[in-house]
């Protein structure tokens, strides 16, 4: 696929690029390794939800996943609370975390094919249920991670976090699964033409579920890992992945049409968007400012991004 | 018709796409009163030429004059059509969320203001009703819900109603290839009408018997130019074949046995609304044609065949070759290589990823065979000309390895050359043991099937082994006797 359209992860890029850039002129450089490393690791979580949005929104019009707040919170809270901190029983709760996962993407599912649920409506009135569920177990309590998996997650090689490494490593193996897997294609073909694709042989349905899947599968596991990272799962831990799992996929240049998306523009617009808050942040602009600019720069590269091909 | 001034005139017009040179200074007139043929192989640039035209393209070089005032600067769509050039494409250009009344308000603004539905709705019904006399469509269907078939009619008769501006030349670029037989001949008697009536029309049309019974003059382009113009009744097929520039059309059909007999058969199926017992059998080598009237529900048998629907019993893996390629071929996005091997990924599965080099090989051999004109497969799928892009559907089935290949109209916009090759492929295919369903409109396609089924209304009206099939048994059974 490379080559041949002017690459569209590219402004995704050059974005996050000139944002850093700015917030360095502004403070003379002081700060700005930190900033980088912060990027990275704020980066990796947005990407991990971002990848499974990404599938989801490649099936094409409609297809979209709002459930992963709610699912990230349920997966977090349970887990951080049957694992009660104890080292031992890490392995339980990364299971039971991406179980929770994949629980939440059989019953998004369930309501998008055999109650025929248009998916924005059925991911959205699930993750009520899968919210409710989360505030009704943990009751606001705060659990403490266990140790190995608080400092998984802020461990550094190098000065570059542990955990970027990881989801740059995941990136990786995703974008071969999109590209080079029968699966990838069959993905890319239904977000094109659903019915060419049947009529392809392409089974469609069994590929839509597989996405929905792997898409809640990996909020679960951002969930586990943030909650690690951020001392314990906090009911609203999952708010802002709403947004910014849908901003960091068409910021990263996958056509919201269907059928047209890449990797390395996640990890692009993941960074973009969190240097551009701090950027802000540096410049000390309120909050209401910083909302506001956030959204136009947002639109701006969109805009940007999508050159030409966006035309019709 | 010689005395008048050209109403269009087209002087030495070029046009580059990229590598490709589609038309290479063409110049040709129009006279009001006439109506041009014009012939030629995919890609031979019919369908560039008739774009520059109508103002969709514009010309690299080369001037477009109409009615003797020369347009080519600024000339686009909305002007040519103000100019009074209608076109009606090949690839079908009405929005299909809308209903057949408000896509004919959209070529037409003169429409407008309250009650501006009820005028919509008169004009294409009255249109419709002029052109196709029992058409069978309502002016609030929604397009979408619509056949290929009917979609067709609607855009021609959207081409040839009138509001406030002339029709003065109306372009057709395959307009009976989506039709059946009934429609297309009244289709081309409204154009004698319309042409007698002092309008002009072109007439693309890779069927050679419709243009030389219907145009005053033909146009033969080859390679992006014209290659021979003159008076209609100067050709008769062959000549036109011969100017086309491809082998003369070989009549010898295959006399293959019949293959059936005492062997089981691999595909059996009945229409839902079937009354009696009959079913359609095909046999493995068997070529199994579907025949009738366009619409009478053989799309639906293929499509319920292709998915082991219930009332089917299908032995071995179905490919399908699409005959509406907008709605149900064709992934735009992608290039003529993916589009071609996305029926037979799984032969290229490694043991964890695709390999893309056995894919791009595969293609490039596919377009080889098929004749598909590109520089290269890596090239975007909608670079090529329609009945190329077909091609390449043809490559997307042949090449897998399915036993069955069921084929949904599939020679829509091919050439007479390619539909040759293709007919010897399929032949070929078949005597390897391949079983192949054939959908067709067109009645010369019959002759290369072992067995036809005749379709009515949804059912199978007549069953036809090769030996008794004649073309005026398939037309016979194709109408209800009391109709």
């Amino acid at each position: 696929m490379s080559g041949r359209l002017r690459q569209p992860w590219l402004w995704a890029w050059v974005g996050a690029a000139a944002v850093w850039l700015a917030t360095a002129a502004f403070t003379g450089g002081t700060g700005s390794a930190q900033v980088l490393s912060a990027a990275l690791t704020f980066g990796a979580f947005y990407v991990i939800v971002a990848l499974g949005q990404m599938f989801v929104i490649t099936l094409g019009p409609g297809n979209v996943d709002l459930s992963i707040p709610a699912c990230m919170t349920l997966a977090g809270t349970v887990s951080m609370k049957v694992m009660g901190g104890a080292a031992a029983m890490l392995p339980v709760g990364l299971v039971l975390a991406l179980l929770i996962g994949l629980g939440v993407g059989t019953v998004n599912f369930a309501l998008i094919r055999l109650l025929r649920i248009p998916p924005i409506i059925a991911t959205l009135s699930s993750s009520f249920i899968f919210q409710s569920a989360a505030i009704w177990y943990n009751r606001g309590l705060r659990v403490k991670p266990p140790e190995p998996l608080a400092d998984f997650t802020t461990a550094r090689i190098a000065g570059v976090p542990v955990i970027a490494l990881a989801v740059a490593a995941l990136a990786v193996a995703m974008h071969l699964l999109l590209t080079r897997t029968l699966y990838g294609r069959a993905v890319l073909a239904i977000g094109q033409n659903q019915r060419a694709a049947h009529l392809a042989g392409i089974r469609v349905e069994r590929t839509r579920a597989l996405t929905y899947l792997m898409c809640a599968t990996l909020a679960g596991l951002c969930g586990f890992l943030l909650a690690g990272f951020s001392g314990g799962a906090a009911l609203n831990m999952g708010e802002e992945y709403l947004l910014s799992s849908i901003a960091v996929v068409v910021i990263g240049g996958t056509s919201v049409a269907g059928g047209y998306s890449n990797v390395p523009g996640l990890w692009g617009a993941a960074l973009f968007l969190f240097l551009l808050v701090t950027m802000l942040n540096t410049f000390g602009a309120g909050a209401g400012v910083r909302l506001v600019l956030t959204g136009l720069i947002i639109i701006g590269v969109i805009v940007a991004a999508s050159g030409g091909r966006r035309r019709i | 018709m010689t005395a008048t001034a050209p109403i269009v005139r087209l002087d030495g017009v070029e046009k580059r796409f990229g590598a490709v040179r589609a038309l290479s200074g063409v110049s040709l007139d129009l006279a009001a009163g006439e109506c041009l043929g014009l012939v030629g192989h995919n890609g031979a640039g019919k369908s560039t030429l008739m774009n520059v035209l109508s103002g969709v393209l514009t010309p690299d070089a080369g001037r477009v004059s109409i009615a003797g005032q020369d347009v080519t600067g600024g000339y686009s769509t909305a002007n040519a059509q103000a100019h009074g050039v209608r076109c009606v494409f090949q690839e079908l250009s009405l929005c299909p969320n809308l209903t057949v009344a408000e896509n004919a308000r959209i070529s037409h603004p003169a429409i407008r203001g309250f009650g501006w539905r009820g005028q919509a709705r008169r004009l294409i019904g009255n249109k419709l009703g002029e052109v196709f006399p029992g058409h069978g469509i309502s002016p609030n269907d929604l397009v979408g819900d619509l056949s290929i078939a009917r979609r067709q009619m609607v855009e021609i008769a959207r081409a040839f109603a009138v509001t406030d501006r002339p029709a003065r030349v109306v372009i057709l670029d395959e307009p009976t290839s989506s039709l059946d037989s009934v429609a297309a001949g009244l289709l081309l008697k409204h154009v004698r009408r319309f042409v007698e009536g002092g309008g002009t029309c072109v007439l693309i049309s890779h069927l050679l018997g419709e243009i030389l019974d219907t145009s005053d003059r033909i146009a033969v382009m080859r390679d992006g130019g014209v290659v021979a113009l003159d008076a209609a009744r100067a050709f008769d097929r062959r000549s036109l074949v011969a100017a086309m520039g491809s082998v003369t059309e070989a009549h010898g059909q295959a006399d293959a046995a019949p293959k059936r007999g005492t062997a089981q058969p691999v595909v059996r199926a009945r229409p839902l609304k079937q009354p009696d017992e009959r079913e359609l059998t095909a046999h493995a080598g068997e070529v199994v044609g579907l025949a009738g009237l366009s619409g009478q529900g053989q799309t639906e048998l293929l499509v319920r065949i292709f998915d082991r629907a219930p009332g089917t019993d299908v032995a071995g893996p179905v490919a399908l070759v699409a005959g509406d390629r907008q709605s149900d071929g064709v992934f735009p996005l992608w290039s003529i290589a993916e589009n071609i091997a996305v029926g037979s990924l799984r032969r290229f599965k490694g043991k964890w990823l695709l390999d893309e080099a056995g894919i791009t090989h595969f293609a490039e051999d596919w377009r080889r065979k098929i004749g598909i004109r590109t520089p290269d497969v890596g090239n975007p799928i909608l670079s090529l000309s329609g009945g190329n892009q077909q091609k390449a559907l043809f490559a997307r089935a042949l090449g897998s390895d399915a036993r069955i290949v069921v084929m949904d109209d599939p020679m829509r916009g091919v050439d007479v050359g390619t539909k040759q090759e293709v007919y010897g492929m399929i032949r070929e295919q078949a005597a390897k043991g391949r079983c192949f369903l054939w959908y067709t409109t067109e009645t010369d396609e019959l002759r290369n099937c072992d067995h036809v089924y005749v379709f009515r209304e949804g059912i199978i009206a007549a069953d036809l082994p090769r030996a008794e099939m004649t073309e005026e048994k398939v037309i016979h059974a194709s109408f209800r006797e009391d109709a």
